[in-house]
């Protein structure tokens, strides 16, 4: 596999919230609007790019027996970097993501990178690994992110887009809970149709 | 400061912690093929959701609070769940076979399930008490397994309705989950919770 190879395996073949569906939480929590989904999904990639890299260096000296607390733990110290990170220099988006911050330790997409990929590759490979698949999330958090801003609050980034009248009333339900099921769904079945087929 | 019947109202049915707060997702259409799978899921998500709640407030208020570790809150969480878990499993192996027979294979499962990490944050987030704690626990994984026991029911259903083959699977799941959640949305205001 060559290097662009690895990148774009995460970025658009194995997408992780299109294609693979994991990594679900955060990315229907979190894409109410464009900011918050692009910020979560930054938040995740550097996580993910950082946590392959030590694990990546660290590969040879882990032992098996322990190799998944190992990783766990190394994740949620990045976890608490940019917990305190974006605590300190984007306080409005910190409060906007909430909980779901400290979360991206339990997103069994960085796991499962760190485990299927990190723990047996070199680590520049393992670090385009992680920048391809994060960006491949934030990617999805973004799509998502727009589609529901812009559907559900007449704004894209907080500029209007419709114009005042339809910002008036706009359909709020997309920017709700049921929004992010449904846009979701929408978005899958569209894939299912049209894109799956093409890269068999 | 919020009586214990609100709160437990609160997580149970206002603030679903499966469709309002996007917790739990993976169980939610992973092991709710069968309304029998999904039982034994949210048994087994709040019996351990309650016993984690107990072990990360004493460890957080006992521990973390007064040696000033709160920035190893994520790591040292993780880690007693993980731990919390692998104990439960041996202790129900040994001592209550048929609740082990019940709950046993869903029990590794749940390390891995953020809505039982994402209960023991919320519970340091909102500063409840451990009396508070402990229903906020209860009544989330009320919450979690009325919501995924309905969901399999609809799910068993729709194996059997002619469906799109594009909408097959996870959409028609998705689109399902989506009505799902527009209901919960009218329990919002309910004795005046939001």
């Amino acid at each position: 596999m060559t290097k662009l190879h690895i990148f774009t395996r995460g970025l658009v073949k194995d997408n992780a919230v299109f294609v693979l569906m994991i990594g679900l939480c955060p990315a229907l929590a979190t894409s109410s609007t464009v900011r918050d989904g692009f910020g979560m999904g930054l938040a995740a990639t550097f996580v993910l790019v950082f946590s392959n890299l030590l694990i990546s260096i660290l590969r040879k000296n882990i032992p098996n027996e322990v190799r998944i607390p190992i990783f766990i733990l190394i994740i949620s110290t990045f976890v608490t970097i940019i917990d305190y990170m974006m605590q300190a220099f984007q306080p409005d988006l910190y409060r906007a993501l909430g909980v779901f911050v400290p979360l991206i330790v339990v997103n069994c997409m960085i796991l499962g990178r760190a485990e299927a990929y990190a723990s047996k590759s070199s680590v520049l490979d393992s670090v385009l690994d992680g920048l391809g698949t994060g960006l491949g999330f934030t990617l999805a958090l973004t799509v998502m992110g727009t589609l529901r801003e812009v559907l559900g609050n007449g704004t894209f980034l907080g500029m209007s887009v419709f114009g005042e009248s339809f910002q008036k009333a706009p359909v709020i339900f997309m920017i709700m809970s049921p929004g992010a099921f449904l846009v979701i769904g929408i978005l899958k079945a569209l894939i299912n149709k049209y894109v799956k087929k093409e890269l068999r | 400061m919020k009586s214990p019947a609100l709160i437990f109202l609160a997580a149970f049915l206002v603030n679903n912690i499966v469709l309002m707060r996007f917790l739990g997702l993976c169980p939610f259409f992973g092991v709710s093929s069968t309304v029998e799978t999904a039982t034994g899921m949210g048994m087994a998500v709040i019996f351990v959701m309650t016993l984690a709640a107990w072990i990360t407030w004493i460890v957080f208020n006992v521990i973390l609070l007064p040696l000033n570790l709160v920035f190893l809150r994520t790591a040292i969480f993780i880690l007693t769940i993980a731990s919390l878990v692998q104990l439960v499993e041996m202790f129900l192996k040994k001592s209550y076979r048929a609740l082990y027979n019940a709950l046993g294979i869903y029990l590794p499962l749940i390390t891995t399930n953020c809505a039982i990490l994402g209960v023991t944050f919320l519970n340091i987030d909102n500063r409840f008490s451990l009396l508070n704690g402990t229903v906020f626990a209860i009544g989330t994984g009320l919450g979690f397994t009325l919501v995924i026991i309905v969901f399999a029911a609809i799910r068993e259903r729709l194996d059997l309705a002619p469906i799109n083959p594009a909408l097959k699977g996870y959409p028609i799941s998705f689109i399902a989950a989506s009505l799902m959640a527009l209901a919960f949305l009218g329990f919002t205001g309910l004795f005046g919770l939001t």
